[in-house]
């Protein structure tokens, strides 16, 4: 399998030795090539989902969804960002207007701080240290804040209201993807995410952990769901009761910035979910079957975790369009009277799984 | 740069009805002319304005089941990229009034029409919101949105068929294609003329109140 | 008749009686009335209010009180008037029946009748700030009066009651809404799930909702004034604009009602045609109110199932009456023109798919935890509540009513067919959802009756009576029952007897299930969730313009 650190290794050879360059000016440079490319690819992701959602979720309502605008609709996605960006921005009276402008840009930058921790393929990784999920649960939790801030300084009862709601959602379940985070933890022994990924080398954690694992998995797509303010957890932006939501009062690129967030979670969710439970980049591989194992080994690792990240969407989203919204009571008692416990039980049987190797 | 005629994707220009409007448009925009780099941009602007109508719901009646349709899986208008309806007034680019508007909800909808972020555009959909329709001899109808508000697009129809509320959706993207945004907006003009002759309306009928008052009162001990 | 007429005699010696018309009336004078109403609810069991017409005969003012008795069905009406055209003032029902409460506001915004001890007197249609009483005859519609308004109303909150103290004098006492600790969030006029344009002020505490205070009239149009002014068949036009998911249902009531004034016997065939095309707005009513309930708890899909099959009861209207929405099919003596040929085998072809279809809605919303756990035991309308409150149709049944007009006061040619009423219990939000699935397969069981019947008269038949080109009718009241989609929708009609060649109808007032319905939100949604709020007032289902009229 093709690794990427040759070409990373490669591009830090020229700079340092070729050029010549001093230390600082290799990092900067090296630095700068690393966040062009990074916000290039959440931008070109965040756009192929939201016409990915359009497309999966009118397969489902048994319509077409959008195939006017350019050949197949393909050209939709540019339409709507072109003239997203050039919409007003409404000043509003009476609010908070640095906390109003500040929102959107806590919002994105969580996600993308999330975005870039994420494992691309073999040797394709932003940073890689020891405490990789441990970082990633700390900087997605700054999302919230971004979600508190917009519903506090619209000045809006509606989006107070859905800003509270998230809180209390967004807040709750994190310990739960926390939990089942921590199981496969537990499972791989370490919490750097190239490590994560290699003990899965001979068997994704979902096969390897089994029934503990399984449960693990569910908890985490429960919770990242809710995590995400979508599917059957959409309640901060419950469309039919609070109108938009925490985002009510936002216009032109600020939405855009909501917008897109909101997809590249998605991602991010579906992303995390690969790396703890389906291997990551690594190919789908089963025991005894040589052939088949090197033909799937010739793929290059990238579209491995690219289309493990997909195929996770498309459950997220399958869920999305089947449920109705449960009621924030329900929503909170799901998580505290069910979800936790059983995370916590849960792991304590992969503690005792681990140590006395009942694990393939 | 000259603007071109507007063109809808496998509809031809015969085939809409009350052309000259759209004409005239673009005749009256070339005639002050425009640098060649801020009109491809213009091009590009209306290209994506034209192609991303997101409709803010504002049903008020019948018209609104019809809309309902509109979206649902017969006849669809997410193909044509309007279907991410949007029920805050800031996100929307269109609202679409289906429905009639009686006097207590005029000062809702001006206000809604306010609150939507530039461009929009307004669609008056059905006979009530045109002129009142059937409603028009009530005593608390309002005789058409225009009274209120600046219309774009009329759908005639009671309600508008869906495919009526199609032709009447490419109307609108024909009159989008037909605008200018750098250089002298042409729709902000139009507009502002709009807002000016409402206020002096509005004034000539307070003063023209104000002396049937008087007239009634000066009348008042005569009768008497 | 003559057994009620002696215990009313007997209740109230100065009660006049009048058996002319279709119905016993009884003429009260206003004194005595409200111990009378609470002797015939409590004594003879009029518990139902059926209709309250506000009234205007030049002479005096008043009020038409339409009663019925829910164990056999009996009504009566009773004539309530005061000759005061200055001061007119009347005593409220508001505490014997609770569905007066919003009628008595209505009556009080349309011809200002003051209702004495009435909780909150308050504009129920129009402004706060609206210059005279639009159905009074001798209203003054000059523009300049009530120009069209584009600043918001001022002073909602205030309202007033007119006590009356214990030796007979009045007290009027200015009053709040909400008090100023109250959190008071505005859901509509605005609003997605409002399903149209209903405004609530609702008080919350967190999430729950406290109070709700419901401001109409955002689609008001003024339709029973404008009947005032035109002919017989033109009013036709505007029942269907009422409720447009039960178009043909209103438009039905409306010919019926002239029908049995003028004495005209309608062909078999033709009341055929007008109750299989009722059934079918039922069906596509309830398809359109299964689409909107799962909408609002967030399952977008089951909407657009919905409407799938709505597109095909759509397409029979069309082939038949030319138009999708606002048919304008049946005519007085009959209906427009003879049915499509295509008509039987599209109906036959809704039949069969439906089940199936019904099937899955079933799979796809029904049975899912989330929706049972968020309409179980939501929104609880006890039996008594909904007598109380008039609520009928789908939502009254899920109470366990016995309020089907098409069983209580057959009409048309429900004897002739077979079908069950469909009753349930408890009265949550589940079982008002449950009573339209349910009633959709009624519908199909109808419809397929209907088509056999239709089959036998053959392709072709008379489909319209012989009417005069000029309706006129004797002086003389009339009122007329259907079951529409949500409800008994009731029409009144007075008419005066004028002798000139193009008679208009005195007074027109169409009674609608929906007013009645948007009368419990309050009571079904107090201490209850916001989120609550939207799938109970879902679940109750009403029609905005048909509320406003």
């Amino acid at each position: 399998m093709f690794d990427f650190s040759i070409v990373t290794g490669w591009i830090d050879n020229l700079l340092r030795n070729t050029l010549s360059c001093p230390g600082w000016l290799t990092s900067t440079i090296e630095c700068i090539l690393v966040a062009v490319g990074l916000l290039l690819a959440y931008t070109v992701i965040a756009m192929f989902y939201i016409m990915y959602e359009r497309w999966v979720c009118a397969w489902i309502q048994c319509r077409r969804g959008p195939i006017r605008v350019g050949p197949a609709g393909l050209l939709q996605i540019f339409a709507d960002v072109f003239k997203i960006l050039t919409k007003e921005i409404v000043t509003l009276w009476h609010n908070d207007k640095f906390l109003f402008w500040l929102a959107p840009f806590f919002v994105v930058t969580a996600s993308v701080l999330t975005f870039a921790c994420l494992p691309w393929g073999k040797g394709m990784q932003v940073i890689d240290f020891n405490i990789g999920v441990f970082f990633i649960i700390a900087v997605s939790s700054l999302g919230v804040l971004g979600i508190l801030l917009a519903g506090w300084s619209s000045n809006s009862k509606y989006t107070l209201l859905g800003a509270m709601r998230s809180g209390a959602q967004m807040v709750s379940y994190e310990l739960s993807v926390g939990i089942s985070i921590l199981t496969v933890v537990c499972l791989a022994g370490t919490m750097s995410i190239s490590g994560i990924v290699e003990a899965q080398n001979d068997g994704w954690f979902l096969f390897k952990g089994h029934l503990p694992a399984i449960i693990a998995f569910v908890i985490y797509i429960i919770a990242a769901n809710a995590e995400n303010n979508r599917g059957p957890f959409d309640l901060p932006e419950a469309e039919h009761e609070l109108t938009a939501g925490y985002h009510s009062e936002y216009s032109g690129i600020h939405y855009g910035l909501f917008y897109l967030a909101e997809y590249l979670n998605l991602f991010i969710v579906s992303g995390i979910a690969t790396l703890l439970f389906l291997g990551g980049w690594m190919p789908l591989h089963i025991p005894g079957w040589e052939g088949f194992n090197k033909v799937m080994d010739f793929i290059p690792s990238t579209f491995w975790f690219l289309g493990k990240a997909f195929f996770m969407t498309f459950v997220f989203m399958w869920i999305r369009w089947s449920f109705p919204r449960v009621r924030i009571d329900q929503m909170l008692a799901l998580e505290w009277r069910i979800l936790m416990p059983i995370g916590l039980v849960n792991l304590v049987v992969m503690a005792l799984c681990v140590s006395f190797n009942w694990v393939f | 740069m000259e603007i071109k005629r507007p063109k809808i994707k496998s509809m031809k220009h015969e085939d809409f009805k009350d052309n000259e409007y759209i004409d005239q448009l673009v005749a009256e925009l070339n005639a002050a002319g425009t640098n060649v780099v801020v009109g491809k941009l213009d091009q590009l602007l209306n290209w994506s304005r034209s192609n991303s109508l997101w409709p803010f719901c504002f049903g008020t009646s019948c018209c609104a089941i019809e809309f309902m349709c509109l979206g649902a899986a017969r006849y669809d208008m997410a193909r044509f990229g309007f279907e991410v309806a949007r029920n805050s007034p800031r996100q929307a680019d269109y609202i679409m009034c289906q429905g009639t508007i009686t006097y207590r909800m005029a000062p809702a909808l001006l206000r809604l029409y306010e609150q939507m972020a530039e461009p929009k555009y307004v669609i008056a959909c059905g006979g009530c919101t045109i002129s009142g329709g059937p409603f028009k001899n009530s005593y608390c109808v309002v005789k058409g949105v225009d009274e209120i508000i600046p219309v774009d697009v009329y759908m005639p129809g009671c309600p508008p068929r869906p495919e009526a509320m199609f032709y009447g959706l490419m109307q609108l993207q024909r009159k989008i294609k037909a605008s200018k945004f750098l250089g002298g907006d042409n729709r902000k003009e139009d507009r502002k003329k709009f807002f000016e002759a409402k206020a002096a309306e509005e004034k000539d009928a307070a003063m023209r109140a104000e002396q049937m008052r008087l007239a009634r009162e000066s009348k008042a001990p005569v009768l008497e | 008749m003559a057994d009620i007429q002696e215990k009313i005699g007997a209740l109230c010696p100065e009660a006049q009686f009048d058996t002319s018309g279709e119905l016993l009336l009884v003429i009260v004078p206003d004194e005595k009335w409200h111990a009378l109403a609470k002797a015939l609810k409590e004594e003879l069991h009029y518990d139902y209010l059926t209709a309250l017409v506000g009234m205007d005969w030049k002479d005096s003012l008043g009020c038409m009180y339409y009663l019925t008795n829910t164990d056999t069905q009996e009504m009566l009406h009773v004539k309530v008037s005061t000759t005061d055209r200055e001061n007119p003032r009347l005593h409220t029902v508001s505490d014997v029946w609770a569905v007066a409460n919003y009628q008595e506001r209505e009556v009080y915004d349309f011809f200002g009748i003051v209702f004495i001890n009435h909780p909150d007197m308050r504009r129920f249609f129009l402004r706060n700030d609206w210059v005279g009483y639009p159905l009074r005859k001798d209203y003054d519609d000059s523009p300049e009066l009530n120009p069209l308004r584009l600043n918001p109303e001022e002073n909602e909150d205030d309202t007033f009651s007119l006590i009356e103290e214990a030796d007979g004098t009045l007290k009027r006492i200015d009053k709040k809404v909400f008090g100023p600790e109250e959190y008071v969030i505005n859901v509509g006029p605005q609003h997605p799930s409002t399903h149209g344009v209903m405004r609530y002020r609702t008080s919350i505490d967190g999430e729950l909702v406290k109070k709700v205070d419901v401001v109409s009239g955002y689609i008001h149009r003024g339709i029973e004034k404008l009947c005032e002014g035109m002919s017989y068949q033109s009013t036709l036009l505007y029942p269907e604009r009422l409720d447009y998911m039960a178009a043909h249902m209103n438009r039905h009531a409306v010919c019926l009602c002239l029908e049995k004034a003028l004495g005209i016997e309608v062909p078999h065939r033709a009341e055929l045609i007008r109750m299989m095309m009722d059934e079918l707005m039922r069906l596509s009513s309830h398809l359109l109110s299964y689409g909107c309930l799962t909408m609002d708890q967030g399952a977008t899909t089951a909407f657009f199932y919905g409407f799938r099959e709505r597109e095909l009861i759509y397409e029979i209207f069309d082939k038949t009456c030319g138009a999708r929405m606002s048919m304008s099919y049946s005519t007085i003596g009959g209906v427009v023109k003879d049915v499509h040929p295509d008509f039987i085998k599209d109906v036959r072809h809704l039949c069969a798919v439906m089940p199936d279809k019904l099937k899955e809605y079933h799979k796809l919303f029904t049975g899912n935890v989330i929706a049972v756990g968020r309409m179980k035991g939501v929104g609880i309308l006890s039996k008594e509540d909904a007598i109380n409150y008039a609520i009928t149709g789908p939502s009254g049944r899920a109470s366990g009513v016995h309020c089907d007009v098409r069983k209580c006061h057959p009409y048309s040619l429900y004897n002739e067919v077979e079908f069950d009423e469909v009753l349930l219990e408890s009265g949550d939000s589940m079982d008002r959802y449950m009573v339209r699935m349910k009633e959709m397969e009624q519908s199909v069981k109808i419809l397929e009756q209907c088509c056999d019947m239709l089959e036998k008269e053959g392709i072709e038949g008379e489909y319209c009576a012989k009417v005069p080109k000029m309706i006129k009718l004797p002086a003389g009241h009339w009122y007329q029952q259907v079951e529409a989609s949500r409800g008994a929708f009731g029409v009144y009609i007075e008419s005066d007897g004028d002798p000139k060649p193009f008679q208009k109808p005195y007074r027109m007032h169409f009674q609608s299930p929906c007013f009645n319905l948007v009368g419990v939100v309050d009571l079904t949604c107090k201490d209850n969730l916001f989120a609550d709020l939207i799938s109970i007032t879902a679940s109750i289902d009403y029609v905005i313009p048909d509320i406003d009229r």
